[in-house]
C-alpha cells in the first residue's frame, strides 16, 4: 500500500471521526454528570440535521447560519424537555430512564417521519466546501479537512473550557464526584441544565455537518445509537478529550475495516467494545469512579 | 389472613390464575380465522415472560434480550435448512439449549458488571449476533434471511406447517404453559425469592452471604433458553426467520410490552403483549407512524406516571377502594 492511500484512509477516518466526536461529546458530559442513561441523544442529532437541511433548503440560509440556526433551535428544544420530562427521573432507575428516553426517541421519529417525511435528506454543501483541497503531495476533499480542523478546534475550545474557567471546574468537580460538590455549594441542577443544552446544541451540529456522511432519515437515532454509545464507553464519560480520541479510533477503525471487510467490519468493532468495556468499564480513557 | 400464613401459601394456586388459560382455549373456538394472529400473541407472551424472570425479578436492566430471541429463531431455522430436521419439539429443546448457552456465557462475563456499562454490554453483544447473522451468509441467508422453511409434524404425529393453524396455536399454547409452570416454580422458590432480594438491596444480599452474581447468572440463563424457545416458536410459526428478530426495536418492543403489563409480577407478560398486540394489529398496519408516536408518548407518560404498569394501576385502584381512606 502506498503512502497516499494509506493518508487518505486515515484522513475519511478522522472525518468521520470528527461527526462521532460532535454528536457524542454532549453525551459524554451529561452521562458523567448525572449518570442520566439519555438514549434520545441521537434524536437530537437527527433533529439538528433536519432543521439545518430544511432551512437551507426552504429559507435559502447559509450553511454557517442554518449551522447557528440548528445548535440555538435544538439547544432551546432540549431545555424545555430536560425540565419537563427529564428532571422528574434524575433519582429514578435506570429502567424508568431507558424508557423515557427510547419514548421520546420513537416519539420524535414519528414527528418527523409525520412532518417531513420518510425519505432521505440530502445536504446542499455550498460550492467553496464541496472541491478538493491541495494538500502538496496529494488532493482531498476539502470537506473531510474542515470537518477534522473543526472538531479539533471544537475539541481544544471545549477542553479549554473545561480545564480554564470556573464553569468548567464546576462540571469536573460534579462529575468526579456529585454530592461532594453539592454540599460546596455548586448548583448541580443548573449546571446539568446548561451542559444538557450545550450537549444537544452541539448533537445538532454534529447531525447537520455528518449529513453528508451518516445520511439523514427518521431511523437515524435507531441506527446510530450504537455508536454513539460506544464512543462515550470507550472514551469515558465527562472525559472531552477521551471521546475525542475514542472518536478517531472508532472512526478511522469503521473506515478501514469496511474496505478491508465490507461485511464484518463492524462486528470487529463491537467485539473489540465488549472485549475493552469488561477489562474496562471506565472507558479506554476515563479514570475510576471513586 | 396473618402476613407470615400469607406468605407461606404464596405460592399456591388461585382461582384466578385458571382464567388466562380457560381464555386462551376460548379464544381457540371463539375465533377460528384468527388462530394465526393468536400464536402471535402467545410467542409474544413467552418473550416478555422470559426478560420479566431477569428485569423484573432479578433487577437486570437489558437491552439485548432480542439476542436470545434471535439465537432460537436462527437455530430452528438453521436445522430445519441444512440438517433438515424439522421436527418442532425437538427443535425448540435445541433452541433453549443453544439460547441457554449463549446466555450462560454473555453471563458469565457480563454479569460483573452494572449498570451503564451492562447496558452497553447487552446492546453490543446482540449488535454482534447480529451482525455475525448478517455476516455467515452462507448458514444464515445473510441479510435475506431464510424465508419458506417448512417443519415435519410435531413429534411424526401433528401436521405442523403454516397453513395448519389450529395446530400450531395449540403448541404455542402449550409451549407457553410449560415455560409458565417453569417461571412461576422458579419464582416463588427460595431462589426467586433471593432474587427479589438482589433486585432490592444488592449490598445486603452480599452481607448475609447470598451468591449473588451465580444466582443472577442461573436467572439469566434459564431467562435466554427461554426466550429462545420464543424465538424458535416464531421461526416455525411463520416459516421464515430475517434480521428483524435480532433488532434493537424488538428488543425495545419486548420492553414496552412487559412495562405496559407491569414487571415483576407473573401476568404482566400475558396483559402487555395482549393489549399491545391487538393494538398494534388495529393501528399499526393503518397508521404506522401515528402508532409509532402513540407508542412513544405512551413510554413517556408510564416511565414518568405510572411505573407500575396496567396490572399496578389496577392494584392501586384496589388498594383505594379495599381499604377505605382514614
Amino acid at each position: 500500500m502506498d503512502l497516499n492511500s494509506l493518508v487518505s484512509m486515515l484522513l475519511g477516518g478522522m472525518a468521520a471521526g470528527m461527526v462521532l466526536f460532535i454528536v457524542s461529546v454532549g453525551l459524554s458530559v451529561t452521562m458523567g454528570l448525572m449518570g442520566f442513561v439519555n438514549l434520545a441523544h441521537g434524536a437530537f442529532a437527527m433533529l439538528g440535521g433536519y432543521a439545518i437541511v430544511l432551512t437551507m433548503k426552504h429559507w435559502g440560509l447559509p450553511f454557517p447560519a442554518a449551522l447557528l440556526f440548528g445548535f440555538v433551535s435544538v439547544a432551546a428544544v432540549s431545555v424545555v424537555f430536560e425540565r419537563l420530562l427529564y428532571a422528574p427521573l434524575y433519582r429514578a432507575g435506570e429502567l424508568d430512564q431507558v424508557l423515557l428516553t427510547i419514548g421520546l426517541v420513537f416519539a420524535l421519529v414519528a414527528a418527523v417521519t409525520l412532518s417531513v417525511g420518510p425519505e432521505t435528506q440530502a445536504v446542499q454543501l455550498p460550492p467553496w466546501l464541496s472541491g478538493q483541497t491541495d494538500l502538496g503531495f496529494m488532493q482531498y476533499r476539502t470537506y473531510s479537512l474542515v470537518l477534522i480542523v473543526a472538531g479539533t478546534a471544537l475539541m481544544i475550545a471545549l477542553w479549554l473550557g473545561f480545564e480554564r474557567t470556573r464553569i468548567g471546574a464546576r462540571i469536573r468537580a460534579a462529575v468526579d464526584n456529585r454530592r461532594m460538590a453539592q454540599s460546596m455549594g455548586v448548583d448541580v441542577g443548573r449546571l446539568f441544565t446548561l451542559t444538557f443544552a450545550l450537549g444537544s446544541g452541539l448533537a445538532a451540529v454534529g447531525g447537520g455537518l455528518g449529513a453528508e456522511i451518516l445520511g439523514l432519515d427518521p431511523q437515524y437515532p435507531f441506527r446510530y445509537l450504537a455508536y454513539f454509545l460506544i464512543v462515550v464507553a470507550v472514551g469515558g464519560m465527562g472525559r472531552i478529550s477521551g471521546v475525542y480520541f475514542a472518536a478517531i479510533l472508532i472512526g478511522i477503525l469503521d473506515f478501514v475495516l469496511k474496505i478491508y471487510f465490507p461485511k464484518g467490519g463492524t462486528l470487529f468493532i463491537y467485539a473489540l467494545t465488549l472485549v475493552l468495556l469488561l477489562a474496562r468499564p471506565q472507558g479506554l480513557f476515563g479514570r475510576r469512579g471513586p | 389472613m396473618s402476613a407470615p400464613a400469607e406468605l407461606a401459601r404464596r405460592h399456591h394456586w388461585r382461582w384466578w390464575e385458571a382464567l388466562p388459560w380457560l381464555l386462551a382455549l376460548g379464544a381457540f373456538f371463539a375465533f377460528p380465522t384468527y388462530l394465526a394472529f393468536g400464536t402471535q400473541v402467545l410467542i409474544t407472551i413467552l418473550f416478555a415472560l422470559s426478560l420479566d424472570l431477569v428485569l423484573g425479578y432479578a433487577g437486570i436492566v437489558t437491552l439485548g434480550h432480542a439476542a436470545f430471541f434471535g439465537a432460537g429463531a436462527y437455530t430452528v431455522g438453521m436445522l430445519a435448512l441444512h440438517l433438515g430436521w424439522s421436527e418442532p419439539l425437538s427443535g425448540l429443546l435445541a433452541a433453549a439449549l443453544v439460547a441457554g448457552a449463549i446466555g450462560l456465557a454473555s453471563g458469565l462475563v457480563l454479569l460483573r458488571t452494572h449498570g451503564l456499562a451492562l447496558l452497553m454490554l447487552t446492546l453490543c453483544t446482540m449488535a454482534l449476533l447480529e451482525q455475525a447473522a448478517n455476516m455467515g451468509a452462507h448458514w444464515t441467508g445473510g441479510f435475506d434471511g431464510m424465508p419458506g422453511l417448512s417443519f415435519g409434524k410435531i413429534l411424526g404425529l401433528f401436521g405442523f406447517d403454516a397453513l395448519y393453524y389450529r395446530s400450531q396455536y395449540l403448541y404455542s399454547l402449550a409451549a407457553l404453559f410449560l415455560c409458565f409452570l417453569i417461571v412461576r416454580k422458579l419464582v416463588y422458590s427460595s431462589f426467586g425469592q433471593s432474587l427479589t432480594g438482589i433486585r432490592e438491596n444488592l449490598l445486603r444480599m452480599h452481607a448475609v452471604g447470598a451468591p449473588v452474581r451465580w444466582r443472577q447468572v442461573i436467572a439469566y440463563t434459564v431467562s435466554a433458553a427461554l426466550a429462545g424457545v420464543a424465538g424458535a416458536l416464531f421461526t416455525q410459526a411463520n416459516g421464515y426467520v430475517n434480521l428483524a428478530v435480532l433488532g434493537l426495536e424488538r428488543s425495545a418492543g419486548v420492553l414496552i410490552v412487559l412495562i405496559l403489563g407491569g414487571y415483576g409480577r407473573l401476568y404482566g407478560a400475558f396483559v402487555g403483549a395482549i393489549a399491545y398486540m391487538v393494538l398494534e394489529h388495529l393501528l399499526a398496519k393503518a397508521y404506522p407512524t401515528a402508532w409509532q408516536l402513540g407508542l412513544g408518548i405512551t413510554l413517556i407518560a408510564v416511565a414518568l406516571f405510572a411505573r407500575n404498569g396496567v396490572i399496578g394501576m389496577f392494584d392501586a385502584l384496589r388498594r383505594r377502594f379495599a381499604r377505605p381512606a382514614p
